[in-house]
């Protein structure tokens, strides 16, 4: 187990090693320039820039440049933006926004995809179910765009002004969690409709399972043998879906972000690849294919936990 | 073994001539897109406590669904019941509430089945899946109901019993599996036990070992055993009486012996016919011609008339009825004696 741990974080290496390069060339070959971008509008001293770029070895060839970038990150150093803020204080804060808006979006895709794709597994053919469905079809169809501004409208702004009451706050991170309910159901909308879909077939198949039948043969009840056996079996495949989703969470939240006007990492990588900060860009993407790594992993190790067949050496 | 549960239903006349469980005219039907499958027709059988009844058939003869129409355990829908009683010391269980129908399904009326590697849940210790017949029926804590499963398993011969408690059942063997399914299905002692096929998914050494220990279980604490199978060879050693089933009717039924010696249907003769047998060796083997019948386009008259060497026009015109030929023996064949005597030859 620990040993598969290690290696699973050896192989980590060179997967980070491939994406942090290839973002790096990517941003590289963007057309323009940055040092000159800095001065707006007006023409830079021509000594001065040299300068600058002598000093971001914006010279040097790609791969010496990615050399230069790379090999600081391994010592802890991400690098600084062009207006001298160090790239690691500047990503710390961004991505804690982030982080609140992904989990957060987590939390409410676990409870509210899980809990109507059980009801709706179990009202298998019933209104029930047939509305779940209709619902869920209607989350993935419509884009974030929308259901973020209609929510945003209905749930912010009207409701406060008929109740009086600001259940939830349509803009910034000031209010605490609360910020974060309604940006963070935006966010995972479709996520919710597929994890939904998921629930039902993955508990459905398991209902029609000869263990299942066992389990009524041995005079369970009801309650008992979906609670018990059914669910626990059901909730395997859910749980990789979840997993894998944290990630993508995170990296897809730029919209809701900008909508909900968090100052999250999305809105940072947005600017940056505007502004061209290679720096900036490449950091925030190392930690993004981090947190899928380490999701990816996490996932594979409650596997191992939720289903005893599976073992790892 | 009937000591706490026999005041909870009435039984009627006595217990020795009252069967522990009788099929009485049972039909089961399932709507499918195609129509309505009729896949028991008017099927009864008795069994009387310590006895062991052999239904054999092939697939799609009713056989399981009968067993599972008797442990409630059928969906309905699609399933559904249109005629017959099911009575289990003299109750029609069929009328009972779903409440009263599960105080005995698992309890009183047990079942095995075929695969026990999908029969069993894979996430849970067989320690567990055993001890939760205790801990939800009896109440018992955790720890008596693990002892209780380490004792089970210890009698139905599995090796460090205590250790492997704690293993899953992929872990197991095909026959242990099996043997933890039979721990787990005679756990609260029932009454009537059902094995649907339990030595199909095994090889013939293991399935020997199988049929060994249910014959002796079943002789330990003296409950009627149910022996579904499709396999002849596997109920010779073990059953008193047999049924044979074919299209979801019952086409004879006979003490075992009785039919070994001389079958009184073509079908029970076909089968037993394609039999290898070691002193016709390098012949070729009898095999049974035709296709078993289609449940939803069931030919008209004996269902077996196309398949039988025995065929007359009234075969087709005419549904044989079960003519009794003893008192413990039938055939739903116009022509049994004409079978029998050439079983005879």
């Amino acid at each position: 187990m620990g040993r598969y741990v290690i290696r699973r974080l050896l192989q980590a290496i060179p997967v980070l090693l491939g994406a942090t390069f290839l973002i790096f060339a990517v941003v590289f070959a963007l057309p323009g320039d940055p040092i000159g971008a800095l001065a707006g509008d007006k023409r830079m001293d021509p000594a001065f820039a040299a300068v600058l770029r002598e000093q971001y070895h914006l010279n040097d060839p790609l791969l010496l440049q990615y050399w230069h970038y790379i090999s600081g990150v391994f010592q802890g150093d991400f690098g600084t933006t062009f207006s001298k803020v160090p790239v690691s204080e500047l990503m710390a804060g961004k991505f804690q926004v982030t982080i609140n808006l992904a989990l957060t979006a987590l939390v409410l895709e676990a409870v509210i995809g899980i809990g109507l794709g059980l009801w709706a597994a179990l009202r298998q053919g019933k209104a029930t179910d047939t509305a779940i469905l209709a619902v869920t079809l209607l989350l993935i169809s419509v884009p974030v765009l929308v259901t973020g501004f209609v929510l945003q409208l209905l749930l912010g702004v009207q409701l406060k002004k008929s109740t009086g009451i600001d259940f939830f706050p349509v803009a910034g991170a000031f209010d605490g969690w609360r910020s974060y309910l309604l940006p963070g159901f935006v966010l995972a909308g479709v996520s919710i409709a597929y994890l939904t879909r998921l629930t039902r077939t993955s508990l459905v198949e398991t209902l029609r399972a000869d263990y299942i039948r066992t389990a009524i043969a041995k005079g369970m009840p009801r309650r008992r043998v979906i609670g018990r056996h059914a669910l626990r079996n059901a909730l395997i495949p859910l749980i990789t879906y979840l997993g894998a989703d944290l990630g993508a969470l995170m990296g897809g939240a730029i919209i809701t972000e900008t909508i909900f006007n968090l100052n999250g990492i999305g809105q940072q990588l947005y600017q940056s690849v505007y502004l061209r900060e290679q720096p900036v860009v490449v950091g925030i993407v190392t930690i993004l294919v981090l947190v899928y790594i380490v999701a990816n992993l996490i996932v594979d190790l409650l596997y191992a936990v939720l289903d005893p067949r599976i073992r790892y050496e | 073994m009937m000591t706490t549960h026999t005041d909870v239903l009435p039984t009627e006349g006595g217990l020795g001539n009252t069967p522990l469980l009788a099929v009485d005219n049972l039909h089961v039907e399932f709507s499918t897109r195609q129509g309505v499958v009729k896949a028991v027709n008017g099927v009864s059988y008795d069994l009387y406590q310590g006895e062991t009844l052999a239904v054999l058939g092939e697939s799609g003869s009713g056989k399981s669904v009968t067993a599972q129409a008797i442990m409630g355990i059928l969906d309905m829908p699609p399933a559904r019941i249109p005629h017959g009683e099911i009575r289990f010391r003299g109750t029609d269980m069929l009328k009972l509430t779903d409440e009263a129908r599960s105080q005995i399904r698992g309890q009183r009326i047990a079942m095995i089945f075929q695969d026990a590697l999908s029969a069993l849940n894979p996430v849970f210790t067989v320690g567990w899946q055993i001890g939760e017949m205790f801990r939800v029926h009896r109440g018992m804590s955790k720890r008596d109901a693990q002892k209780k499963a380490i004792e089970l398993m210890d009698r139905v011969r599995i090796p460090a019993a205590k250790q492997r408690v704690h293993d899953y059942p992929h872990q197991f063997s095909g026959g242990m599996r099996q043997r933890i399914m039979i721990a787990m299905s005679i756990a609260l002692d029932p009454e009537v036990l059902i094995a649907d096929e339990p030595t199909t998914a095994l090889d013939v050494t293991v399935q020997a070992q199988i049929m060994e220990l249910l014959a002796e279980l079943q002789r330990e604490s003296n409950m009627g055993l149910i022996l579904i199978t499709h396999d002849l060879g596997v109920v010779a050693d073990v059953a008193d009486k047999i049924a044979v089933m074919y299209g979801g009717r019952i086409v004879e039924k006979a003490l075992v012996h009785d039919v070994y010696r001389t079958p009184a249907h073509p079908y029970s003769k076909g089968l037993l016919d394609s039999i290898p047998r070691v002193d016709l060796k390098g012949q070729e083997l009898y095999a049974i011609k035709g296709l078993p019948p289609n449940l939803l386009a069931m030919p008209p008259g004996c269902a077996f008339n196309p398949r039988c060497p025995y065929r007359q026009d009234n075969c087709v015109s005419e549904a044989p009825p079960l003519y009794e030929i003893s008192h413990t023996r039938s055939s739903a064949c116009h022509y049994w004696r004409e079978v029998l005597d050439g079983s005879h030859e």
